[in-house]
């Protein structure tokens, strides 16, 4: 093994033969004030997929991007990041927040944004260089918002926001993505972008797991659907898991969402 | 009214202060102890309004209290270096208390504040008056310090020396080498620091330790309180703090010129406390925090990115639109 395990070209799809996976959870449980809200999760994800995690609210689906980043104690189980903890694979990994998780009034710019997903390349003491910055205005390009960069980020619509989130992210250049909720409360236009940003990144052999709210549009978006709640209900292929018989199981007896479902799985037919 | 204020002559106003040698001399050391204390209350507490959490510095310097008395009993000196130790270690005690209660608890951060350092500060005057008969201190004392004794102090007493340069009484010489620790750590930490108070979840997932800057953060925080007030004084403390950060943050909204302000307005507030406390006849560190008010109300007032000048100006102009950079740069294009 005398190849570095960081090869920004696996891209290409030859190392994903012999490379361990990208994510690999065995036995997780998590819980909040010792009410579990991730049990006994087992789930192998392979490279180069777009991944959508669907579920009703409180089934845990931030909660599992959460503890897989770190970011919670886990009760039980481990998660491995192509086959390392994901601390000692920090830089393959890249991490868009929840747009609301942050204070939008926060004294920086579009630009210094995009630079934070950076830091994770930088020594300590070191600023970023003009490559980093030619990077991060690359990334801007690509969402879109490369006019903005000196814009402060207040001065943003939600849009704009998740779009320099997602600039962010790019910068990292990483290989395997958690978002959290890049959709939600976003314009028709940003919709689309992240959609195409999402479809190359895909090309390029990077492995996207979304959290996602919207079923309807979930079926169209993914390769492959996780239906959480609580438990894994189902992980697989897209048209082999999204059927009515197993969203009802993930969702329950919830008749709005029951109905929405039927109606996406009749438009399916 | 008129006996109370005395006259004011633009004249004296600008040079009284620097005309005797001897009180120019004093003058100097409180101007220079003034803007130490600010710049480095300042650039720390630029972190905390970020972090929403200003009033952590005000519930620092009442929780000191106990620690202070223990210290005392514990080494039966007025030394100030016990004291110093037995302050920083109860203000790093009161981060770590207000943590646990907003993690542990459904308590929000505001109150849990508002918890630990009250019962501290009770804690402190409780231990303060049993062993009253041993401890020669009162709160006066401690939350009472002024600045204007540093002057006396600098022109009676030995200089502390560094590289043979005098650096005036202890407190000063202290109060130099932390403000200089501040900006050296605050450069070296840049990143860490903005990330960690950005987006904590990022910061986590690029590998650096949020908590641990937050407990950094907070234990310098303790260090800057408890050298600067020591000697100047809650008031000034607390006013630095907030004051010189709010005030760059509705000047610019870029962080690094935001830090820049806040050391400008450090010498202003500073030089300009001591020119009113001539005039007025009344303690410095008092009025470098009025100084510092009316500085804020100038850029309140004033600003060229969202002042209420240019608000007005706006509103009567362009009829409708908010008067932000937004508007400014979409109509530009």
């Amino acid at each position: 093994m005398i190849s570095t395990a960081r090869q920004p070209t696996s891209a290409l799809g030859q190392a994903g033969a012999t490379e361990a996976p990208p994510l690999e959870i065995h036995d997780l449980t998590v819980s909040y004030h010792k009410k579990p809200v991730l049990w006994g999760i087992d789930l192998v994800v392979p490279a180069g997929k777009l991944v959508g995690i669907v579920g009703p609210n409180g089934a845990g689906k931030s909660t599992l991007i959460k503890a897989v980043m770190g970011l919670l104690p886990l009760n039980s189980g481990w998660v491995k990041i192509y086959g390392k903890s994901f601390q000692k694979n920090l830089k393959r990994v890249g991490y868009v927040p929840q747009r609301e998780s942050v204070d939008w009034d926060f004294p920086v710019n579009v630009m210094d944004v995009v630079l934070m997903g950076r830091y994770g390349h930088l020594g300590l003491i070191k600023r970023p260089s003009k490559r980093d910055r030619e990077i991060a205005r690359e990334c801007l390009d690509k969402v879109k918002m490369l006019p903005y960069s000196d814009r402060q980020i207040s001065n943003l619509s939600g849009g704009q926001q998740q779009r320099v989130f997602l600039a962010r992210a790019l910068a990292q250049e990483s290989d395997v993505y958690f978002m959290d909720e890049p959709f939600s409360g976003v314009d028709a236009a940003t919709e689309s972008a992240i959609i195409t940003l999402l479809h190359e990144l895909r090309a390029k052999g990077k492995t996207i797991l979304v959290v996602h709210h919207d079923l309807p549009t979930a079926r169209n978006y993914f390769d492959m659907l996780l239906l959480l709640n609580m438990r894994v209900v189902a992980f697989g292929p897209t048209e082999e898991v999204f059927t009515y018989e197993l969203l009802q199981k993930t969702y329950g007896g919830r008749l709005t969402i029951l109905s929405e479902v039927a109606e996406a799985v009749r438009q399916k037919v | 009214m008129s006996e109370l204020i005395p006259p004011f002559h633009w004249h004296t106003f600008l040079f009284s202060p620097w005309n005797d040698p001897l009180i120019a001399t004093s003058n100097f050391w409180i101007v220079l102890m003034g803007f130490m204390v600010a710049t480095a209350c300042g650039l720390v507490g630029n972190y905390l309004i970020v972090r929403r959490m200003a009033l952590v510095g005000d519930a620092i310097s009442h929780s000191v209290l106990p620690g202070i008395a223990i210290a005392f009993l514990v080494s039966q000196t007025r030394g100030s270096t016990a004291m110093f130790i037995g302050a920083l270690i109860a203000g790093i005690v009161t981060t770590i208390i207000i943590e646990v209660i907003h993690k542990k608890t459904r308590v929000k951060q505001d109150a849990a504040i508002g918890i630990a350092f009250t019962s501290l500060f009770a804690i402190g005057v409780i231990l303060i008056s049993l062993f009253a008969a041993q401890i020669d201190l009162d709160q006066e004392c401690v939350l009472y310090g002024e600045i204007g004794y540093i002057g006396p102090e600098a022109l009676a007493g030995e200089h502390t020396r560094i590289f043979g340069i005098p650096l005036g009484p202890i407190t000063v010489a202290r109060m130099i080498l932390v403000t200089i620790a501040t900006c050296v750590l605050i450069a070296l930490f840049y990143k860490e620091l903005l990330v960690s108070s950005f987006d904590p979840g990022l910061a986590s997932s690029l590998g650096i330790n949020a908590t641990m800057v937050h407990y950094g953060l907070m234990s310098w925080l303790s260090v800057v309180v408890v050298s600067s007030f020591e000697s100047v004084g809650a008031i000034l403390v607390i006013g630095m703090l907030i004051l010189p950060g709010a005030t760059a943050a509705l000047l610019t909204a870029r962080f690094p010129r935001i830090l820049l302000l806040t050391v400008l307005n450090a010498a202003l507030s500073s030089l300009g406390g001591v020119h009113l406390a001539t005039w007025l006849n009344c303690s410095p560190a008092g009025a470098m925090v009025v100084m510092a008010s009316l500085l804020f109300s100038a850029a309140w007032i004033f600003s060229p990115h969202d002042g209420l000048i240019r608000r007005w100006y706006y509103m009567r102009g362009a009829g409708t639109s908010e008067p932000s950079e937004a508007t400014v740069e979409l109509t530009s294009k």
